[in-house]
């Protein structure tokens, strides 16, 4: 049985809907990379699964439970995490009270304080500093390991890499692979096709609010997300 | 030395205001509350507790076990019922919530008490007027020594609450990002009830000492929220030490401007809250905007 399975999730900013009509499953253990261009609904929909966005219709089932209408704050507690877009961290806490603060509100389980420093072992020196005065990577792992504080089911991962140095960025991605490794499951938002691919076991491309391709990650071509990120399928159809 | 006295008088006089500082504070940093029924929630608890005296000889001092909490209630269902429902409709809406129930609360404990002017003094005995004379013919009230005390242990035990508990910690991290605090398994509604229930149980605590050092009436409010407001622009709005540091210098201020005339009392207080104000709006460091964050800054 599927982990999370979404069902016809609709979600709207006032007028504007961002999420059409999605639907689908994650199963246990996997990595699904979404991918698609600005404005697709992406981070709508990873906020609606989070429970940080109330949704205008459809469902979201987890762990075969309807969580559609439970709180963001009760939903952590079923076993979804958010790592949320630009890492919003509390900037004027240190690292460690960041940490702490997710820890005391989740589930307990084998990320602790100690096993989240093992994973990320740059923190460890910066403990007692603000977190607003750490650097682009080490707020992305903080930002990560505060999630992996509440033992998550699912963790869901909003735009890691944006605004992070090239070598910030392979960092985050190895500690990622590690967690993929240990069997975790992961929904990634990516801009970078590359990278989503490299880690994903399946890749679902987002276009004006649908999912417009889902496919197995080794069955698909780099050509064929291009396509569809950009929307030149549809492009074709409506020009011949 | 009547100058040394009534230094030591205005730096105790300055706990009290740092007391009544406190929640006012606290409630603006935590969910950007301005409360105006801040001073009349005081003189509330000041009735209750005058009320428990009155009926049953009980000593203020023990009554508190009863007040407080009761008031800490309040404070936690005004937040669930009415101030999170006024929250969103703009920062405006609660200023004008707060206002409307400082009128309810007013005229609520002139139906019941009337316009008489109160004191708890009598409840205490000796203890209102007792003082400790020290070397070099200097006197310290014993009562306004405790006041200081209880604000400093008051002050130093909510920062100390809020960096080292988890409940502290969600309270810092939901003032700082309330949607974000959901994120990580915080439930933002019921954080933002505890710290009320806080702000409105310290206010209650200084209405109590108010009504052991002086007189009080149920319209004894607004002066009282003047004063807090005064100790919080003056030691920066949302710091809890700046609160103590603006309580005693404006505790100092009105001591001195009383000694130089007895009419000055009130108004040296007022000048010195001006000045600071300009000259922080001059410097543009009066960012109400701060955020509880700046509970920890370094104050330059």
């Amino acid at each position: 049985m599927s982990l999370l399975a979404v069902e016809q999730l609709d979600a709207r900013h006032g007028l504007l809907q961002a999420v059409r009509g999605v639907t689908f499953t994650v199963a246990a253990g996997e990595t699904l990379a979404l991918v698609g261009a600005n404005g697709a609904g992406k981070t709508t929909l990873l906020r609606t699964i989070a429970g940080a966005h109330r949704p205008f219709g459809g469902r979201i089932l987890f762990d075969g439970i309807d969580v559609t209408a439970v709180p963001a704050y009760a939903r952590l507690r079923t076993g979804i995490a958010l790592v949320p877009e630009g890492r919003r961290l509390f900037n004027g806490m240190t690292v460690k009270e960041n940490l702490l603060v997710a820890g005391a509100y989740g589930n307990s389980g084998p990320w602790t304080l100690d096993t989240v420093l093992d994973a990320f072992p740059l923190l460890r020196p910066r403990l007692n500093n603000r977190a607003g005065t750490l650097s682009g990577g080490e707020q992305q792992a903080t930002a990560i390991g505060r999630a992996l504080m509440t033992n998550p089911k699912l963790l869901l991962l909003d735009e890691v890499s944006l605004g992070l140095a090239p070598i910030a960025v392979e960092a985050v991605y190895r500690s990622l692979e590690a967690l993929i490794k240990v069997g975790a499951t992961i929904l990634l938002v990516e801009q970078d096709i590359g990278r989503a691919l490299g880690v994903a076991t399946r890749v679902a491309c987002m276009l004006e609010g649908r999912i417009i391709l889902a496919k197995d990650a080794k069955d698909v071509t780099r050509e064929q997300v291009t396509e569809a990120y950009f929307g030149l399928q549809r492009a074709r159809r409506v020009t011949s | 030395m009547i100058w040394i006295t009534q230094l030591l008088n205005g730096v105790l006089l300055g706990g009290y205001y740092a007391l009544l500082a406190c929640g006012l504070s606290f409630m603006f940093g935590v969910m950007r509350i301005i409360n105006l029924a801040h001073g009349d929630l005081a003189i509330l608890c000041a009735c209750v507790v005058f009320f428990i005296a009155d009926q049953t000889g009980i000593s203020p001092f023990v009554a508190l076990i009863v007040a407080l909490p009761l008031m800490a209630a309040i404070g936690f269902w005004l937040q669930r019922l009415m101030l999170e429902r006024s929250l969103r409709g703009g920062m405006l809406v609660p200023l004008l919530t707060t206002f409307g129930l400082a009128i309810v609360i007013e005229n609520g404990l002139f139906e019941y008490f009337g316009a008489d002017s109160r004191s708890l003094a009598p409840y205490i005995g000796d203890f209102a007027f007792d003082s400790w004379a020290i070397p070099g013919n200097i006197y310290i009230g014993s009562l306004a020594l405790l006041i200081f005390a209880v604000a400093v242990v008051l002050l130093g035990g909510l920062k100390l609450f809020l960096t080292h508990t988890s409940l502290g910690r969600a309270i810092r991290a939901t003032a700082e990002d309330p949607d974000t605090a959901g994120l990580v398994g915080i439930n933002a509604r019921y954080v933002y009830a505890v710290a009320a229930a806080i702000a409105v149980a310290s206010a209650g605590l200084a209405g109590v000492f108010l009504a052991m050092r002086e007189t009080f009436s149920p319209y004894s409010g607004p002066t009282q929220l003047i004063f807090a407001f005064e100790a919080v622009v003056i030691g920066g709005i949302g710091s809890l030490s700046g609160t103590l540091v603006g309580g005693i210098v404006l505790g100092i201020a009105q001591t001195f401007g009383a000694q130089i005339n007895p009419q000055g009392f009130l108004i040296a207080g007022h000048v010195v809250f001006l000045v600071v104000l300009a000259g922080r709006l001059a410097a543009g460091a009066l960012q109400a905007r701060g955020g509880l964050h700046r509970l920890f800054a370094r104050r330059s």
